[in-house]
C-alpha cells in the first residue's frame, strides 16, 4: 500500500469520550483517493491474452505510463460504494431544493433503459434494426407534444441550458431568415443564470427587466424595454420565486406586437403538468428538462435531456436530427437539405440522450394523462403545506417574500433571521445536521438570502410536518441567541464547513504522486 | 489638496503627477469578502474611463474593476495576482491594482472625494 | 398512483389547513382561457407490468449489438462494461443525488469527479481536467469557443478527418457567435494541408481520425505554437488512448474526447460523457464544471466544486458557456471502470481492441475486392469496396451481420466517398464473429 493513510488521526470535532483511533465515526469511513491505494500490476479485470498480431500503430505507440493505480475487484466496490455514503441522496429523504425539482426516481425506469433492445443499440445500426427505437422516440415526442399543446418537439438537446440554446438559436434563425436578427433579449432578473449565458451564445445583449412587488414581470417595464431590436423574451414560468406569471397573456401579446418571439424556461413545467399547455400561454419555445418533471435521474449532476417544443413558425429551424414516417418505415433526417434546409445544424453528436427518453417514456406511461395531472397537483398542495406550516403570517417562522398561494416551490428570504447574527447560509447547514438537505439558497437574486423550498409531489404528508417542524424549530434556535451554534455546524457530517476560499485561490484540480509523498511525510 | 478620488463603483484612484493608482475600496473589498483571484490588464494596454480595466474574483461572486479614467496603463500590481488576499488586508495600500497614465488630469478632478464618497457609501446602507 | 404518497384524506386535512376549498384555488394565477378542466389525449395510468411489457415490445423490435456479429465504430464503441460499474452507479446515493453543491453531505460525489478529473488528465496526457461535458461533440464545439476566448482570434480550422458530427456541431455552435468555422474537406489515406495564419485560433483535428488512421500531430501543434494558435485534439475512442501516444505528449493545448467507451454503453447513441482537458494556464478559459481539494474546518481534506465563477449561475453573461448539468453518471460510470482497469487492465484491453482489428483487416482484406485504406489504425480502419458501402451495408444487415458504417452516411454529396466502409473491432468481437463477417462479405461482393 503506497500513499498516505490520513484515516489514522483523531476526528478533531470530536468530544474526547467518542474519539476513534481511525478517525472513522461508525458507518462514517474516511477513505483514500484510488490513487493512494495502488498496488501496481494489480487488476480488477481479467481480459483475455491478445491473439498474435503485428502492430499497425504505425510507430504511435503510447511511450509514457498512463499513471493508473492497480486495484481488484473488490477494492474498487468498496472504494465507490464507501464514497457513495457520504452523499445525501433523494432516496435518503426529502431533497426541498427550490428550482431542481428533487423527486422521486422508480426504478422500473432504470429497468426499461437497460434492456438490450435499447441500451445494446448502436446509433448508426441500419434503420432496419432500429425501428423500434424510432417507435419509442416517436412515441416520445407525440406525448410532449399533446402535454405542451405545441405542434413539434426537438428532441437532440443533452439538457437544459442545451435545450435554452437550441430554442433561442431558431428563433435567431428564423429572425435572420426574415432578415432581421435584432440585437437585445430581454431577461427578468430572477431568471436562471443559463438564460442571459444562452442569450450571449446566440450574439445578443441582454436587457434584465425588474419584478413588480408581487413578485412577477414588471409589466410595464416590460412594455418600456420593447422595442423593434427586441429578439425576444426569456421567461421562465411558473417563475423561479414559485409563481404563476399571471399576466403571461398580456405579456405575450406584447412582445409579439414588437415582432419578437417568446421563450419560456420550462424547468418549473412539473408545477402545470397535465393542467396547463404552454402552447395556450401564447409562448413559442419552451424547453422541457426530463430530468426534472419526468424524474430522469440526477445521477449527481447529469446526464439530464432538454426537448424543446417549438412553435409552428420555429419548426423548420429545429435542429437535426428528426424522425419522419417514411414509406419503410420510420426514418432519421439527418442532412440539411430538402425539408430541413432552415435547420440550425447539429446540437450534439448522434440523436440525443436515448437512455433518458426511455426513462421518461417509462415515467409518463406509468402516471399517464391522469397521474400526471396529479402530479401538478400534489407538487402544487405540498409546497403550499409548507407555505403555511412555515410563513409567519399562518403561524410558521419564516418570513414570505411574496404573500399568497405559490404553485410547486415557495420562496423566504432572510428578514425572519434579522438582528439575530444567523445567516441563510448558517440556516442551511444546521439543516444538514438534523438529517435534511437544505433547501436552495441566496437564488433567486431577487430577494434578499433567499430560502427557495420545493418539495415535489413525492413527499408524504409525515415528511412535509417533520420537515416544517425542524425548520420552525431552528428558527426559535436562531432567534433564541445560538449564533455559534449556526455558525459552527454542521458538526455531523463526513465533512464540516469546507475552505472554498483556499480551494479558489490555489485551485488543485487533480491528484499527483508528490501530493500524497508530502503529505505522508508531514 | 488631496490627491485621492473615488467611484460610485468603489474604486479610488491616486494622483503621483501624471501618473493615476487605481485600486478598489475598503468597501468593496468588505462586499466581495475573501479575494480568491485577480485578472490585470496588460502593461501597454489601454483603459478607458467607465469601461473594464480588470476583474476581482471571490470563491462565489465576480466583479469587474472599472477604469476611474482613461489613459496608458504603466504598470500593474503583480503581487495581488499571485496574492489576491493582499487586496482584503490593505485595499488603498499594498492591494493596489494598475497605475495609468492620464489622457487628461482634468478627468480625475471630475470624480468623487472623500467626504463625497464616504456620504455615498452612508447612503448605500 | 403508486408513486404518489398523499392518499385522498391527506389532500382534503392539506386544503383545510391552506385554506383553500378546492385544489383549482391554487391554480387560481392561471389565466381561465389557459385553463384546461379535462385529462389531456393521452393514456391512463398503467402499472409496472403494463408498461414494461409496452416499452419491452417496443425493444424487441430492435436488434440489439450483442445479438450479431457487430462492427460498427464512427464515434461509439461497443465496449464490455464489468458488471460492478453498473451495480455502483445505481446505488441510490450516486443516482439520486444531485449537483455536489452542499459539499459536506456530498464528498462522495465530489471525490470521485476529482479522481475522474485526474484520470483523464492522466490518460490524454493534459494537465487538467473538467468534471465532464455533455459528449464528445460538445467537448470539441467548447473547445473551439475556448479557443476564441483565449487566442481572441477568429478562426477555427477543422481538420477533414474530425468525426462529422464534430464538425457539424462546432459549426451549430458557432453560427451566431462571430466565430468563422472553416473546414477541410476530408481526405482517407493521404494528408491534408493545413493553413494557419495570425487569424487562427485553433486548428481541430482528431486522433486516431474519423477514418481510423493514426497521426503524429507533433509538427502541427510546433506550428500552432508558432503562430499563437492553439491545437485541439479531438479523440472519439478512448480506449485508443491505451496504446496510442496520448495527444499531450503531441503537444496539444485542448484535448476533447468522447468517454463513451469506458463504462458507458452504446444506448442509440446517448448519454455520453464528453472529455475535457487542457492546459493549466488557461484553467480559467475553461468551461464546465471543476472539483477541487481544499480543507474543512477541522483542517480534514475534503472537497468542493471550485472556480465556479466561470460558470453560468455566477457570470451569466459572461460565463466561459450556459452549460449547467454535465454528464455526472456517465462520468462516474468511466471512472469506476477505470479503476477497475487500472494501468495494466487499460493497456491489455487496448492491446485486445488492436489485436482483433488487425486480424479482422487481414481477413477482410482477402476477401476479393476489399482493399484497406488506411496505413495504421487502432481498433477502426476503413474498407475500399467495389460497390457503394451503404448498398453493402445493408445487404450484410440481411445476412445478419451489422457490418459497418458507410462513409456516405455522412458525405452523401461525395462521390469518391461513396465506396468507402468504417470497420471496427473491440474485445467483444469473436473469432467466429469474424469467420461470419468474412464469409457474408465474400458473398456480398462476389
Amino acid at each position: 500500500m503506497t500513499g498516505w493513510s490520513q484515516a489514522l488521526s483523531a476526528h478533531p470535532a470530536m468530544p474526547e469520550e467518542t474519539q476513534t483511533l481511525t478517525g472513522n465515526r461508525g458507518l462514517q469511513l474516511e477513505e483514500l483517493l484510488i490513487f493512494e491505494q495502488n498496488s501496481p500490476g494489480h487488476c480488477g479485470v481479467d481480459l483475455p491474452e491478445p491473439p498474435a498480431h503485428k502492430s499497425r500503430l504505425g510507430g504511435l505507440e503510447r511511450r509514457v505510463p498512463i499513471g493508473l493505480p492497480g486495484l481488484s475487484e473488490p477494492q474498487v466496490v468498496r472504494h465507490f460504494t464507501r464514497l457513495s455514503q457520504k452523499n445525501y441522496a433523494i432516496d435518503s429523504g426529502i431533497y426541498p431544493l427550490g428550482s431542481c425539482t428533487m423527486k422521486h426516481n422508480p426504478r422500473l425506469n432504470e429497468k426499461m433503459a437497460r434492456l438490450p433492445g435499447i441500451a445494446d443499440l448502436h446509433p448508426l445500426q441500419p434503420l432496419s434494426t432500429i425501428q423500434g427505437a424510432l417507435e419509442l422516440i416517436d412515441t416520445l415526442t407525440h406525448w410532449l407534444k399533446t402535454l405542451t399543446g405545441m405542434p413539434a418537439v426537438a428532441l437532440s438537446p443533452a439538457a437544459g441550458a442545451h435545450g435554452e440554446l437550441c430554442g433561442m438559436m431558431t428563433i435567431r434563425a428564423a429572425l435572420e431568415a426574415h432578415g432581421d436578427p435584432r440585437q437585445r433579449i430581454l431577461v427578468p432578473e430572477s431568471a436562471h443564470g443559463t438564460n442571459p449565458a444562452t442569450a450571449a451564445i446566440c450574439g445578443y445583449a441582454i436587457d434584465p427587466i425588474p419584478n413588480n412587488p408581487r413578485g412577477r414581470v414588471d409589466l410595464t417595464a416590460l412594455k418600456a424595454k420593447l422595442g423593434a431590436d427586441v429578439a425576444a423574451l426569456m421567461l421562465t414560468n411558473p417563475n423561479t420565486c414559485g409563481l404563476f406569471e399571471d399576466e403571461i397573456l398580456e405579456i405575450a401579446a406584447a412582445v409579439h406586437e414588437a415582432g419578437g418571439f417568446f421563450y419560456c424556461d420550462g424547468a418549473n413545467f412539473n408545477a402545470i403538468v397535465g393542467r396547463v399547455r404552454p402552447a395556450d400561454l401564447g409562448i413559442d419555445a419552451l424547453h422541457l428538462n426530463l430530468h426534472k418533471t419526468f424524474s430522469t435521474p440526477h445521477g449527481g449532476g447529469g446526464p439530464g435531456s432538454g426537448p424543446v417544443a417549438l412553435a409552428a413558425e420555429l419548426a423548420p429551424f429545429a435542429p437535426l436530427p428528426w424522425i419522419t414516417h417514411g414509406s419503410k418505415g420510420l426514418e432519421i433526417v439527418e442532412r440539411a437539405n430538402g425539408s430541413a434546409a432552415q435547420t440550425i445544424g447539429r446540437l450534439k453528436g448522434f440523436h440525443g440522450q436515448m437512455g433518458m427518453f426511455v426513462r421518461a417514456l417509462s415515467y409518463m406511461m406509468s402516471h399517464g394523462a391522469d397521474g400526471l395531472r396529479q402530479v401538478a397537483e400534489d407538487a402544487v398542495l405540498n409546497a403550499n403545506y409548507l407555505r403555511v406550516r412555515l410563513g409567519q403570517a399562518t403561524g410558521g417562522a419564516l418570513s414570505q417574500s411574496y404573500p399568497g398561494s405559490c404553485m410547486h416551490e415557495v420562496l423566504f428570504d432572510d428578514r425572519f433571521l434579522k438582528d439575530t447574527g444567523v445567516t441563510t447560509l448558517d440556516f442551511a447547514k444546521a439543516l444538514i445536521d438534523e438529517g435534511f438537505h437544505p433547501m436552495t439558497m441566496y437564488f433567486p437574486l431577487v430577494v434578499h438570502g433567499a430560502l427557495l423550498i420545493e418539495p415535489t409531489e413525492t413527499e408524504s404528508k409525515a415528511s412535509l410536518d417533520q420537515f416544517a417542524d425542524t425548520v420552525n424549530g431552528l428558527a426559535t434556535r436562531a432567534k433564541a441567541g445560538d449564533i455559534a451554534g449556526f455558525q459552527a455546524a454542521p458538526n455531523l457530517t463526513p465533512r464540516r464547513r469546507l475552505d472554498e476560499t483556499a480551494a479558489a485561490r490555489k485551485p488543485v484540480l487533480r491528484w499527483r504522486p508528490e501530493m500524497s509523498q508530502q503529505k505522508a511525510a508531514e | 489638496m488631496p490627491t485621492l478620488r473615488f467611484t460610485k463603483d468603489h474604486e479610488w484612484v491616486r494622483l503621483d503627477g501624471d501618473t493615476a493608482v487605481i485600486g478598489i475600496t475598503d468597501y468593496a473589498q468588505q462586499q466581495l469578502g475573501d479575494i480568491v483571484y485577480v485578472e490585470l490588464p496588460e502593461p501597454g494596454s489601454r483603459v478607458e474611463a467607465g469601461k473594464e480595466a480588470a476583474v476581482v474574483e471571490s470563491a462565489k461572486a465576480a466583479s469587474e474593476v472599472y477604469s476611474p479614467v482613461s489613459g496608458e496603463v504603466v504598470a500593474v500590481n503583480e503581487v495581488i495576482a499571485g496574492d489576491p488576499a493582499k487586496v482584503n488586508a490593505d485595499p488603498m495600500g499594498d492591494g493596489w491594482f494598475l497605475s495609468v497614465k492620464l489622457d487628461d488630469p482634468k478627468a480625475f478632478d471630475a470624480l468623487m472625494d472623500e467626504p463625497e464618497y464616504q456620504k455615498f457609501v452612508a447612503e448605500q446602507g | 398512483m403508486r408513486y404518489l404518497p398523499l392518499t385522498p384524506a391527506d389532500r382534503t386535512e392539506m386544503l383545510v389547513a391552506i385554506g383553500a376549498g378546492s385544489i383549482d384555488d391554487l391554480f387560481a394565477d392561471v389565466p381561465p382561457t389557459a385553463r384546461r378542466a379535462g385529462l389531456v389525449d393521452l393514456p391512463l395510468a398503467q402499472g409496472e407490468i403494463e408498461v414494461e411489457r409496452a416499452l419491452s415490445r417496443m425493444a424487441a423490435k430492435n436488434v440489439a449489438a450483442g445479438s450479431v456479429p457487430f462492427f460498427i465504430g464512427g464515434g461509439a464503441y461497443r465496449h464490455h462494461v464489468p458488471a460492478a460499474v453498473d451495480h455502483l452507479i445505481q446505488r441510490g446515493e450516486f443516482l439520486t443525488s444531485y449537483t455536489p453543491y452542499q459539499p459536506e453531505i456530498s464528498q462522495g460525489t465530489l471525490q470521485a469527479l476529482f479522481e475522474f478529473q485526474t484520470q483523464v488528465a492522466l490518460l490524454t496526457g493534459m494537465e487538467v481536467a473538467n468534471a465532464s461535458m455533455y459528449d464528445g461533440a460538445t467537448a470539441c464545439a467548447e473547445a473551439v469557443a475556448m479557443a476564441h476566448r483565449i487566442t481572441r482570434r477568429a478562426k477555427a480550422v477543422l481538420s477533414g478527418g474530425l468525426h462529422p458530427h464534430y464538425r457539424e456541431v462546432c459549426q451549430t455552435y458557432a453560427q451566431f457567435s462571430g466565430l468563422e468555422v472553416q473546414t477541410l474537406d476530408p481526405t482517407p489515406g493521404r494528408i491534408e494541408n493545413i493553413t494557419i495564419d495570425s487569424d487562427t485560433a485553433c486548428v481541430v483535428v482528431q486522433n486516431p481520425d474519423f477514418f481510423g488512421e493514426l497521426r503524429d500531430w507533433s509538427a502541427l501543434a510546433a506550428r500552432c505554437r508558432q503562430q499563437g494558435a492553439l491545437l485541439v485534439v479531438a479523440v472519439t475512442e478512448i480506449v485508443s488512448l491505451g496504446a496510442v501516444n496520448p495527444p499531450g505528449e503531441m503537444g496539444a493545448d485542448i484535448v476533447a474526447a468522447e468517454g463513451q467507451g469506458i463504462g458507458n454503453a452504446l444506448n442509440f447513441g446517448g448519454p455520453y460523457v464528453g472529455l475535457f482537458a487542457a492546459r493549466e494556464q488557461h484553467v480559467r478559459q475553461m468551461p464546465g464544471r471543476l472539483a477541487g481539494q481544499t480543507i474543512d474546518a477541522d483542517g480534514r481534506r475534503g472537497w468542493v466544486l471550485t472556480l465556479s465563477t466561470r460558470e453560468q449561475h455566477i457570470r451569466r453573461e459572461k460565463a466561459t458557456s450556459n452549460i449547467c448539468t454535465n454528464s455526472g453518471l456517465c462520468a462516474l460510470a468511466f471512472a469506476i471502470h477505470l479503476a477497475l482497469l487500472g494501468e495494466t487492465g487499460l493497456r491489455q484491453l487496448a492491446r485486445l481492441n488492436h489485436a482483433t482489428a488487425c486480424n479482422l483487416a487481414d481477413r477482410l482484406t482477402a476477401v476479393p475486392g476489399a482493399q484497406l485504406v488506411n496505413d495504421n489504425f487502432f481498433n477502426e480502419f476503413c474498407l475500399r469496396l467495389p460497390i457503394p458501402a451503404a448498398a453493402a451495408v445493408a445487404a450484410l444487415a440481411e445476412k445478419g451481420v451489422l457490418g459497418g458504417v458507410a462513409a456516405s452516411r455522412f458525405y452523401p454529396e461525395r462521390d469518391d466517398l461513396t465506396n468507402l466502409l468504417l470497420v471496427a473491432a473491440t474485445e467483444t468481437v469473436t473469432k467466429e464473429d469474424i469467420d461470419d463477417y468474412a464469409a457474408a462479405l465474400g458473398e456480398v461482393l462476389r
